[in-house]
């Protein structure tokens, strides 16, 4: 009876505690607490502090508390309004009209209309912002009928689900009235950022901390709850971690921490370590093969040494647990696009000789069959792990591997600059829509010198038709069939193996309420986070 | 008059050394695969390469090597150290944001590490073969041999995680608006751990060579005419010994100033200072190569001015030098 009880109670407050984002005790008793400062800790000085001409989550994890997107990623991953509050596409899919909301002001009190919109857009998102450029390739033109009307004009369908996808992260409008008839790159505002946001930007000392100050003229009506927010940067990832056990900081958001200090924090009950909150984005550990290299153009040869890597004892063994083996390009935690495939390729070392075998490529002298040259490219500390794991994994089936040591700009111009690599690992990060950040890895085409693109010496015709179909097919259904078949074609064809699928995990103290409610928290704007008393 | 010209020969002889460093500097860092932009990219995750020529041609990367090279000399001619890719903000003014830091953090470091080291070497070689000798030997040792990141690590879990003395890193809380004495101690109370760490290691090189020079000092025939005049134990040992002994270190301190520039940055990474280690670091790994030039050009000036201190310290120490000349 009594556990019964007990079930039953903890289920209705768990439904309320998802519903609501906050944990069971405080969601039942208390009420939100205005003021108070949250401390966030960041690994990296960031150069620019404006998501309309950097798209990444260092610039994100400070500024989408100033800057405000046009639409964002709600609960459930539902698109929520924020600066447009409705939102039409025309049947041809080449219009889509956004309606803005009216009484928001920026933080230097002039009002916010469809101009800075037009800016944004036009100026910005279409010429400096990276992906933001492919996606407003085909804008042509972003009419603004009256103030608060902003309609996109497109010379090709835009499918509207990758849209408002695309635009949580690269729709963040800044003031026209700042940047016009300025140098876009050399404006004060990138680095003092000026918004519409919940906070007001205050103070950035170099190497130490950046400050914001509640708004008190925000549109969402007395929010946010908090006084201040203040971002240290603290490079050194343990110290990262002393200073979250010490309370000097609440929040370490994106794997800021080592992984063995996240495993060692989820067994702490003054914090919360969890993938909550950042379902949002997904990364993989990727191993690229230069097909250029007579051996690896063997496709035969990519799926042996796929078979040979035993990715699920790294996972267990080097990863403490914290993710799962990939089934291609699209993550399972992407509902919308996932096919639902197996997981492809598993360990298999006999396999893996017998085809390597059948592809010609027998044991010679010392039982080796050919060498290697991997570089890893230098994401996470993962990195460096994993390349050893493979170095040795491909030994035993007779793949001599070294491995090249760079650090990363030195790697990134290695592989997809100089195409002076065999095997490469790194990261692949996942961005809502395959369109946005994961069919550049595998269209031909690409740009020599254009990072994490396909830059391998591969190409297929099939798979850049459907990437090509893909980006313009109006309807969500045929879209879903279109990534389920490119999945089926890139996972026999594996230029690039997508190896495990791994979420980032936050480290938040249990004094934040209200934190990881939406599915990018980290990069959302906080209005209605607050803290307890220390 | 005499130190003036001293002082300008110094400087005469420094400017071919320094030019020759931060030409070689700069070549070194071309031979370094990817620049600034490639960094940039690395840190936003995704860039398309549109955006990365308007980068290159922005931040003056598109000329040949050569006319780089010129450029930046040209205007180091008229002491201007060029913009940072980083901070996006004159070369100049970032080092000087850093440098009180560092100095700050050298500056006590140093002292203490000298100070402390010469007081233990003092012991020592008074007790030398006794046990006070020997804790002494061992515990620099045990200092000289362990890794200053591993002891600021350890000084966090204990005196900050585990008994919450002190903080964690820092140099001081943010924002909380301290002015005058208050913001001074607290700024010391935030060292306190930073120069621990980076004082531990020097420290045990200070004691070896002041014990050594002790030793040896103590045997010479001047110090056995201290006594045989009557002088006490104390007046000997510091009046007569001590100033002889004090050479070897004050030559090592000026030796020293020079590598705790670059030590700290460890020190400065784990306690999260602002400091010039740091920047050099963060410099090197996003290929800014104007504002590591500048740093070196900052530091280099640093080491030979230091260096001109210890020259003056040991006419004062030792009046035989300067009347030798």
């Amino acid at each position: 009876m009594r556990l019964s009880r007990r079930h039953l109670l903890l289920s209705g407050a768990g439904l309320a505690s998802l519903a609501s984002g906050l944990p069971l005790p405080a969601a039942l008793a208390q009420e939100p607490r205005r003021g108070g400062v949250l401390t966030v800790h960041l690994g990296s000085e960031q150069r620019i502090l404006n998501p309309a001409l950097r798209a990444s989550t260092g610039v994100y994890v400070i500024t989408s508390k100033i800057i405000e997107p046009l639409v964002d990623l709600g609960a459930g991953g539902k698109i929520v309004p924020v600066l447009a509050t409705a939102w039409e596409a025309a049947p041809d899919g080449k219009t889509v009209t956004f309606r803005l909301r009216e009484g928001v002001q920026w933080h230097d009190g002039k009002p916010f209309t469809s101009a800075d919109v037009q800016y944004s857009a036009m100026e910005q998102w279409k010429k400096h912002l990276n992906y933001g450029t492919t996606l407003q390739l085909y804008l042509d033109a972003v009419e603004t009928p009256d103030a608060h009307t902003a309609v996109f004009r497109y010379s090709r369908p835009m499918p509207l689900d990758l849209l408002l996808r695309a635009l949580c992260d690269l729709g963040y409008v800044v003031p026209r009235h700042v940047f016009e008839g300025t140098n876009v790159l050399e404006n004060p505002a990138n680095t003092a950022p000026i918004g519409t946001g919940p906070f007001k930007f205050v103070e950035y000392q170099r190497g130490q901390y950046v400050i914001a100050e509640r708004n008190p003229n925000y549109w969402r009506q007395g929010f946010p709850y908090l006084d201040r927010v203040v971002w240290r940067f603290i490079t050194d990832r343990s110290a990262a971690t002393a200073a979250l056990e010490t309370g000097a900081v609440q929040l370490s958001a994106y794997n800021g921490l080592p992984l063995a200090d996240l495993d060692r924090l989820r067994k702490d009950d003054r914090f919360e370590v969890s993938t909550r909150g950042v379902e949002g984005n997904v990364f993989n550990n990727t191993l690229e093969f230069n097909t250029r290299r007579k051996e690896l153009s063997d496709k035969r040869v990519r799926q042996a040494i796929a078979h040979a890597i035993d990715v699920d004892f790294f996972l267990e063994n080097f990863l403490y647990g914290l993710g799962k083996r990939a089934t291609g390009p699209i993550p399972s935690l992407s509902p919308e696009f996932f096919p639902n495939n197996p997981v492809p390729y598993p360990y298999d070392k006999a396999r893996a000789e017998k085809m390597l075998d059948e592809a010609g490529y027998r044991r010679g002298a010392g039982g080796v069959r050919f060498s290697l040259r991997i570089v890893p490219i230098m994401n996470g500390e993962d990195v460096p792990l994993l390349a050893t794991f493979i170095q040795q994994s491909l030994q035993q089936v007779g793949i001599r591997v070294e491995i090249v040591q760079l650090d990363i700009a030195g790697a990134l111009s290695a592989v997809y600059r100089d195409w002076n690599f065999d095997l490469a690992t790194g990261w692949h990060q996942y961005r809502g829509d395959p369109a946005v950040s994961t069919t550049v890895w595998y269209r031909s085409g690409s740009p020599k010198g254009s990072p994490w693109t396909n830059q391998f010496g591969w190409q297929s015709d099939k798979v850049d038709q459907l990437i090509d179909q893909a980006a313009t097919e109006l309807d969500s259904a045929k879209r879903r069939a279109l990534y389920a078949e490119f999945v089926r074609q890139v996972n026999d064809e594996l230029p690039v193996w997508m190896m495990t699928e791994r979420p980032f995990y936050a480290a938040t103290s249990k004094r934040v309420q209200n934190h990881h409610n939406v599915p990018r928290w980290d990069s959302g704007d906080w209005h209605d986070t607050w803290l307890l008393p220390s | 008059m005499q130190i003036l010209l001293l002082a300008l020969r110094r400087l005469a002889a420094s400017l071919p050394t320094l030019l020759l460093i931060l030409v070689g500097l700069f070549l070194l860092l071309q031979l370094a695969p990817g620049d600034t932009v490639d960094a940039l990219i690395a840190q936003m995750g995704g860039g398309d390469p549109a955006m990365a020529e308007q980068l290159r041609t922005f931040y003056g990367l598109d000329a040949p090597v050569v006319v780089q090279l010129g450029r930046y000399l040209l205007r180091l001619v008229t002491l201007d150290l060029g913009f940072s890719a980083i901070y996006g903000k004159p070369v100049a003014e970032v080092i000087l944001e850093r440098l009180p830091v560092t100095l700050l953090l050298m500056a006590s470091a140093l002292s203490f590490a000298f100070a402390a080291g010469m007081a233990l070497g003092v012991v020592a070689a008074r007790r030398v073969n006794r046990w006070p000798d020997t804790l002494i030997s061992t515990l620099g040792l045990v200092f000289y041999a362990t890794p200053s990141f591993w002891f600021g690590m350890m000084g966090i879990v204990v005196f900050a995680v585990r008994l919450s003395w002190l903080p964690a890193g820092g140099f001081e809380e943010i924002g909380s608006g301290n002015a005058g004495l208050t913001r001074v101690l607290d700024i010391a109370w935030h060292l306190v751990l930073p120069v621990a760490t980076l004082a531990l290691t020097y420290l045990a090189t200070y004691l070896r060579i002041m014990r050594a020079s002790m030793l040896e000092v103590l045997t010479l025939d001047f110090v056995r005419t201290a006594r045989a005049k009557g002088l006490g134990e104390t007046a000997v040992v510091l009046r007569h010994v001590l100033r002889n002994a004090l050479l070897p270190g004050v030559t090592l301190m000026g030796l020293q100033a020079g590598t705790m520039l670059g030590g700290s940055v460890v020190v400065e990474s784990v306690f999260a200072l602002p400091g010039l280690g740091r920047l050099a670091y963060e410099s090197v790994v996003q290929r800014d190569v104007n504002t590591l030039l500048g740093i070196v050009f900052v530091s280099a000036l640093l080491v030979i001015a230091i260096n001109f201190i210890v020259d003056m310290l040991y006419a004062k120490l030792d009046p035989r030098i300067v009347s030798g000349r």
